[in-house]
């Protein structure tokens, strides 16, 4: 069992090694990188290749590590036990199952996705440590131990908002997206849109490239920024020329909403565009 | 088997841990890495490197440690035994080849004088018409142009390709130590965040209400106040003057603080504090305000946090009259001293390399009012000088 890639999804050599090696250690695989490279994307294409059920669990800045495992609903038992349901009795009704519990407990051997770990609390890793470990976890409700079957391959990815406890790194396999390269990205391009003028490819990703140069840009356009843009310029029938004019008034590149997202950022190029305006007379 | 390895990134400062290399030795025993040095490269990048900031200095190391590899290879071309060296010329030489060898004074010599020449020959070679290599005219080497030329240890090279991968340091600028952009400063100063519970008590407390509930035996609501972030800061600029070539990232870090906290003032000085600051750069002389009022106006558990560079005459800071721009009836060391003793936590942020600090009187000057709490403009020195900010004394 080998993940190679998708034909919706390049995966850099590097990228390869480090989900092998989750998969064949069952060990966690922590993903970061810059927004938009593709992070959350590798979780459902390696559940696609390696033919294996997702189960997404995505964090909130309120999620609680208990709530991955599961809840008890006191508030429901509550209310029954006041209108003398029978259900009342049997405390395993009130045991809600959490992610972790579907994941250890499912018939396959799944992926499990914890999408955005740095957005809880940041004792959140903590306290999943052990569980994530051993892959087991006890209710005290019912006093049973919920042992997993088959260790689910668990994939982890983080924007950087936090840093994440050391404890938790030393049990991870480690991987960074790097933004990808020119040839990296006209593959990425080409698995997307197979259609695009390979023209109109070259040159929208030098006008890309050049952006991402801009110096004191606040925001760089990503993969997927770039991606949406392409989307854009194929619906409007954009000439390749029309991205190579570098005449004054085209400096700024057309569609340019897709890519510069917020306002300081097109500015910039505004004023940049009007430097260049008045250096050509 | 990697012990050297694990033992130089430790050197290094890597935080790896044992743990850590026994999971590098099970991949391996797994065999995931599938006998090329690029893939071990990834996967011990993988399993020992847990934060983009250290990946620079593992590419470092590994190239450091791993640097065997290159020179395992030339000691390949010196190595050929010579016996291999015959078959190959009985294979691949044509009589008259053969006959050209003898010209030079048959194999023996041949051998004798590529001995020789090893062993005048330091380094690897390219080019050239007289040391062993590829690419050139002399007989020794491979891919010559002289038709005497033996076809020696020309291998392509497997390693080059990884070699190269770490060689090229993409990940130069995530590295800690290096400065830094808007985004990580916004990462550093979060540390900052504090979240308390203050004001109104208006959200549900869940499990309070639970457990009133059930200890009075009727429906019992307990609200809370909302957690709100508490952190409150005051900014000092230094601008002008040396400060120009830093602006820019002093900006950055201005913009970035700006959204992290609820409750942030930040002032302009010129060099060092005096008696006055101002809030607008355009409108600096205009529109002065006096330092007393900001020592009244901000109570004492507001954070300060001077940016600058420090790098100024020491006059400037330790005698009235000091500045370079007007008349000061008090020394700047006293403003300083001033709020040293009414705010808590106040660090000094340094733009300037720490290795330069001690060459500039000033910045010591400053450093030993402000009891040491300086700090570079590096990520490493934020989280240092945040950590030091969310010291409660």
């Amino acid at each position: 069992m080998k993940f190679e890639g998708t034909k919706d999804y390049i995966a850099t050599e590097d990228l390869r090694i480090a989900v092998n090696a989750a998969v064949t250690l069952e060990r966690p695989l922590l993903i970061k990188g810059e927004p938009g490279t593709g992070k959350t994307v590798l979780a459902e294409e390696v559940s696609k290749a390696l033919k294996m059920p997702l189960i997404t669990w995505h964090i909130k800045s309120t999620t609680k590590a208990q709530q991955g495992l599961y809840e008890y609903d006191a508030i429901t038992r509550l209310r029954d036990s006041q209108l003398g349901d029978e259900k009342v009795k049997d405390i395993k009704n009130y045991i809600k199952q959490g992610k972790l519990w579907e994941a250890f407990e499912s018939n396959e051997r799944p992926i499990l996705l914890i999408d955005e770990i740095d957005k809880a609390d940041i004792e959140f890793p903590n306290d999943l440590l052990q569980e994530l470990d051993r892959m087991e976890f006890f209710v005290y409700e019912t006093n049973e131990t919920i042992k997993a079957t088959k260790r689910p391959v668990v994939i982890i990815t983080s924007n950087n908002e936090k840093e994440l406890p050391d404890a938790f790194l030393r049990r991870c396999f480690f991987h960074y997206i790097s933004f990808p390269d020119a040839e990296t990205m006209e593959k990425i391009v080409d698995v997307h849109y197979p259609k695009i003028k390979s023209k109109l490819v070259a040159e929208s990703l030098k006008v890309f490239y050049e952006l991402r140069d801009v110096p004191g840009i606040k925001k760089k356009p990503s993969t997927s920024e770039l991606l949406d843009w392409l989307k854009l310029l194929m619906n409007e029938d954009i000439k390749p020329e029309m991205l190579r004019e570098k005449n004054a008034n085209n400096l700024i590149p057309p569609l340019h909403g897709a890519l510069l997202k917020n306002e300081q950022d097109v500015h910039l190029f505004e004023r940049l565009a009007f430097l260049a305006r008045r250096e050509n007379g | 088997m990697f012990v050297n390895f694990f033992h130089e990134l430790k050197n290094a400062n890597l935080p790896v841990s044992l743990r850590e290399y026994l999971t590098l030795l099970e991949a391996m025993d797994k065999g995931i890495p599938n006998r090329k040095i690029e893939e071990f490269y990834y996967l011990s990048r993988s399993t020992l490197v847990k934060d983009e900031k250290n990946l620079d200095k593992f590419d470092q190391v590994f190239g450091h440690v791993f640097k065997g590899l290159e020179s395992l290879e030339s000691d390949e071309i010196a190595e050929i035994p010579e016996e291999w060296l015959k078959t190959l010329n009985e294979k691949f030489l044509t009589e008259e080849e053969k006959q050209k060898i003898e010209s030079m004074g048959g194999w023996d010599k041949l051998m004798e004088e590529l001995k020789k020449r090893l062993e005048e020959q330091e380094k690897r070679h390219e080019g050239g018409s007289k040391w062993i290599g590829t690419g050139g005219t002399s007989p020794y080497g491979s891919d010559g142009y002289n038709p005497e030329g033996i076809r020696i240890g020309q291998k392509e090279n497997k390693n080059y390709k990884a070699v190269k991968v770490w060689d090229k340091r993409e990940f130069k600028n995530l590295d800690k130590d290096v400065e830094i952009g808007t985004r990580n400063i916004k990462v550093a100063l979060r540390r900052l965040r504090k979240f308390a519970r203050d004001g109104a008590a208006d959200t549900l407390d869940l499990p309070g209400t639970i457990k009133n509930t059930a200890d009075k035996g009727y429906l019992d609501i307990s609200l809370v106040p909302e957690r709100r972030n508490k952190v409150k800061v005051l900014l000092f600029f230094d601008i002008g003057g040396s400060m120009d070539m830093h602006v820019k990232l002093c900006e950055e870090l201005f913009s970035a603080a700006k959204t992290e906290f609820k409750n942030m003032e930040s002032f302009y000085f010129h060099n060092c504090l005096y008696e006055s600051v101002w809030k607008d750069n355009r409108r600096r002389h205009t529109e002065k305000i006096d330092t007393w009022d900001i020592l009244h106006k901000y109570s004492s558990d507001y954070k300060v946090i001077f940016v600058g560079d420090a790098s100024m005459s020491p006059y400037e800071i330790t005698y009235p009259g000091g500045s370079v721009e007007h008349w000061n009836e008090e020394a700047g060391a006293e403003w300083l001293q001033r709020i040293t003793d009414i705010y808590q936590n106040v660090i000094w942020i340094n733009p300037v390399e720490t290795k330069h600090w001690e060459f500039t009187p000033s910045t010591q000057i400053i450093s030993q009012i402000i009891s040491d709490r300086m700090y570079p403009l590096t990520l490493d020195g934020l989280d240092k000088g945040m950590k030091e900010l969310s010291r409660n004394k």
